[in-house]
């Protein structure tokens, strides 16, 4: 009564059915399991913890779709107090904007030399990774503070309080994003380049990306759009 | 020090949650202690706390649904006998706990009882029906369940210490909040659902890899069982709409905790934004709750009538196309906000579509009983059930999408009676077909027919009883949630809905009667075969219950009934198929790092609600440093060895063989 002994022989197309050690994809001759309809069996472990890190970050960006949406009802509602036109400096946007791209670089060129196996090189760029993640942090918490400085805090309307939410909600993703660096930096001296390890990178390379990704929106959406109202 | 928690807190001057929470206190007492006397408390540990086996968990989330099923139907009884009293007189619950009350009670129900209940099921069922060992991240999934877990205690933690939100289950502002409910309601209800919501959310990303990536080989989409069809739905759901609850959580935490102005009624604040993004979330959460049941009821169906199941591909468009739709409808819920003819419109035909997607599968479910040889067993009997009741509720459901009809019906006890026909008879009833149809497998034994089909029939009856009368009520104009009322020609319809609640009430004595009577008569009910319904599906081949690993080879699937074919093929060669070559097989090892997580969720939560701070950072570290350690395990996986493998999966083939036998004479018989 063995289920898969049912029928002998037919059973091949567990070979590499996610075609991950294929070149670019064609010549996979006439045995054809489509990639990804999961005929093959249960996919590898890494393509499993990526696929599922990348469903999460989908929902994180639906989490932000959300605070975008709130941030365009209300981005009017300035209550008399001031709008994003007296209120946002465009050099420190700009100056977090390049901090924030530049590491998304190092973080790529980490991964690169993960690739490569080379330890050093892989600390090396998570830490310029790190150190431009923390100047981003730095320049938003100044431009928070000169905000609440001048009066303009959460409380004073309702377009301040979604702008400090779905920005400060994206600093607090670079700060979970830091705190999480600082273990995979950890991990990867300690353990060396395990498997696990390597899934964990990454994961964490796909998370800050992601973390980019979301600035550019919300470069496009809060700052540029709220400068030109 | 302690923030805003007083001695206060406690609600002396309340006999009623007092005495209510008093007990409950003594009866957690008592059980740990028998635990920890009896030694049960290393085996609790070991076996099912810190497990992550996907079938350990789904017991354990059914386990919780059924406790706070029962805590949502006391508070619905008081509601009914509240009322059932309340005709120009104050009757016993003064308004401030009468509020609570049917606050907690939509909450318990929606998010304590159904969504544990179905997610429980999907987590026993779906890596069987996929014929793999487990889910894609099983210590994930360990944490999941905690973290409802945690949620759940919060709540029920409000009902001695503090108070709960008088809200109704959604917090609408502007009474929700600080200016209007400055209690520590409202906040309880945030962060049990905020917890409990990152616990369902990491369920969903769960699930979809799992049922995307994980299957038997030969698995491919459309020869899954329509349950994984439903449940890869409604986890799909989760994902696209428990972030919106999220951050429309966060969104109204930061207006009570540091006056944000998201949801104010001043400095520009917009209180139907809340309505639009809790609903654009709590459409979607319907379907996540009946989708997964319209799956049981795939697989009840066509395993009592004894045939594959009517128009399998339709099925599987139907869910689709209602996973998809229920994101387009939700501003049903509010088409009193006035934002004009031609919407309203749009989102009452958007709502009426929906009907079609459902409709066909009635009419599948309908077909597939058609001709066949049915067997009303307690499973099929809730599955008959539902396709009545479902029925007519939609169709009250097709009345409110009307928008002109909405405007009278709003918020009326006809809305009431309509969400109670579709989730109760829709999800609910799905919920104990579902846990009478896979107990066998769970547990190695059946369920005691004859209280299971008592169980039915009250249930079923009391709810028509109940639910009849507050449809007319509704329609004579009685708005829900009233503490008192003076209209004399309601009362006859609240006392019939009164004495509805009482038979309901006995179908739930009987429920819980089936349970310990089955468990005490478990071995006159004891299934060898694992197989005790003549099942279909691929879970039906393992043994009950399954060993830790599930399959001891992983089956190759050659079609949409997989076991179906090989049982046959069984029968007409009189021979099981050849032993397979056993290897041994890598399993997670168990971990308390969801059962420590929830532990500090639980200390964070409390302390967000009581704004004590400093445990508050303390939770937040001790979080970080159970991430750190777990980060930091080197061992994640046992072996055991492949003469273990064959040893147990030899006892199942014996028990099999000898269903064969038996079989195979039954057989010359007919």
């Amino acid at each position: 009564m063995s289920v898969s002994q049912a029928l002998p022989g037919t059973h091949r197309r567990d070979m590499d059915a996610y075609r991950l050690r294929h070149g670019h994809g064609g010549g996979h001759g006439g045995h054809d399991f489509p990639t990804g309809h999961g005929e093959g069996g249960p996919a590898p472990r890494h393509v499993v913890v990526a696929y599922g890190f990348w469903i999460f970050i989908l929902s994180d960006i639906i989490m932000f779709s959300t605070f975008f949406a709130a941030h365009a009802v209300l981005a009017t509602a300035t209550a008399g107090g001031p709008s994003g036109t007296v209120m946002f400096n465009p050099a420190n946007v700009a100056w977090e904007t390049t901090a924030l791209l530049l590491s998304s670089f190092t973080c790529g060129l980490s991964a690169v030399a993960t690739r490569a196996r080379s330890l050093v090189w892989t600390e090396i760029g998570l830490l310029i990774t790190g150190v431009l993640g923390v100047a981003f942090l730095v320049l938003e918490c100044r431009e928070f503070a000169s905000f609440v400085a001048r009066g303009a805090s959460p409380e004073a309307s309702a377009f301040l309080s979604s702008f400090f939410a779905v920005v400060g909600c994206h600093g607090l993703h670079v700060t979970a994003g830091l705190l999480w660096l600082g273990t995979m930096m950890a991990q990867v001296f300690v353990k060396g380049f395990r498997p696990d390890i390597l899934r964990r990178l990454l994961c964490f390379n796909l998370f800050w990306h992601a973390l980019d990704i979301i600035w550019v929106a919300l470069f496009t959406i809060v700052y540029l759009i709220g400068l030109g109202r | 020090m302690l923030g805003k928690l007083t001695w206060q807190a406690i609600p002396f001057d309340q006999p009623i949650p007092l005495v209510a929470g008093g007990v409950v206190f003594l009866i957690l007492v008592a059980v740990v202690i028998w635990i920890i006397v009896k030694g049960h408390l290393p085996y609790l540990w070991n076996e099912w706390i810190t497990s992550v086996d996907h079938k350990r968990i789904g017991v354990m989330y059914m386990l919780l649904s059924l406790v706070m099923l029962l805590r949502g139907f006391i508070d619905g009884l008081m509601m009914r006998s509240q009322q059932a009293l309340a005709f120009r007189a104050p009757g016993y619950l003064p308004p401030e706990h009468y509020d609570q009350i049917f606050s907690a009670h939509g909450t318990i129900m929606i998010f304590f009882g159904a969504m544990p209940m179905v997610i429980g099921l999907m987590n026993f069922v779906v890596p069987l029906q996929l014929g793999v060992r487990d889910v894609a991240f099983p210590t994930l999934n360990s944490t999941s369940f905690w973290l409802t877990a945690t949620g759940a205690l919060l709540v029920n933690v409000s009902l001695v210490v503090g108070e709960f939100a008088r809200t109704g289950w959604l917090p609408y502002p502007p009474l929700s909040e600080a200016t209007y409910t400055p209690g520590v309601g409202v906040d309880y209800y945030v962060w049990a659902l905020q917890i409990s919501g990152v616990g369902t959310l990491l369920t969903g990303v769960n699930f979809v890899t799992t049922i995307l990536k994980m299957r038997a080989p030969g698995m491919s989409y459309l020869r899954m069982p329509v349950f994984c069809w439903t449940a890869l739905a409604s986890n799909l759901l989760i994902v696209a709409a428990f972030p919106v609850l999220t951050a429309t959580l966060a969104m109204l935490a930061l207006d009570r905790y540091l006056g944000f102005h998201f949801f104010t009624d001043t400095a520009g604040g917009n209180q139907m934004m809340f309505v639009n993004l809790i609903w654009a979330w709590g459409h979607p959460e319907v379907y996540i709750l009946v989708l997964p049941a319209f799956g049981v009821f795939s697989e009840v169906i066509p395993t009592f009538s004894g045939k594959p199941l009517f128009g399998y591909r339709s099925m599987v468009a139907a869910t689709l196309f209602i996973c998809i739709v229920s994101f387009t409808v939700w501003l049903h819920h509010f088409f009193t906000m006035g934002a004009g003819g031609d919407v309203n419109g749009v989102f009452g035909i958007a709502t009426s579509i929906i009907a079609v997607g459902t409709g066909v599968k009635i009419y599948n479910w309908m077909f597939t009983m058609y001709g066949g040889r049915i067997r009303y067993t307690t499973p099929m009997l809730w599955s008959v059930g539902f396709i009545v009741t479902f029925v007519i509720g939609g169709m009250t459901g097709v009345m409110l999408a009307v928008p002109p009809a909405d405007f009278e019906l709003h918020n009326s006890l006809f809305l009431v009676a309509h969400f109670h026909n579709v989730i109760i008879g829709g999800v609910v009833f799905g919920g104990f077909a579902g846990l009478t149809y896979w107990f066998p497998k769970a547990f190695g034994f059946r369920l005691h027919e004859g209280w299971g089909k008592a169980s039915f029939w009250f249930t079923f009856i009391g709810f028509y009883a109940t639910f009849v009368p507050l449809y007319v009520a509704g329609l004579l104009g009685m708005t829900r949630r009233l503490q008192e009322y003076d209209v004399a020609s309601w009362q006859p319809w609240v006392l019939a809905a009164g004495v509805g609640v009482l038979v309901t009430l006995v179908g739930a004595v009987c429920q819980v009667t089936q349970l310990v009577v089955s468990i005490l008569h478990r071995d006159e009910l004891r299934d060898e075969t694992g197989d005790p319904w003549d099942g279909r599906s691929l879970e039906w081949s393992t043994a009950s219950p399954p060993p830790a690993f599930n399959y001891a080879v992983l089956p190759n699937v050659q079609g949409e009934e997989p076991y179906w074919e090989i049982k046959r093929r069984a029968i007409e060669t009189q021979q099981l198929a050849a032993e397979p070559d056993y290897k041994p097989i890598e399993l997670p090892r168990n971990s308390p790092t969801g059962f420590i997580t929830a532990f500090f969720a639980t200390i964070t939560g409390f302390a967000l609600i009581w704004q004590i701070w400093w445990m508050v950072v303390v939770g937040l570290v001790a979080a970080y440093l159970v991430f750190v350690v777990f980060a930091w395990r080197d061992v994640t996986e046992y072996e055991i060895p492949a003469s273990e493998v064959a040893a147990i999966d030899r006892a199942r083939r014996t028990a099999r063989q000898q269903w064969l036998d038996t079989h195979a004479r039954v057989g010359e018989q007919v």
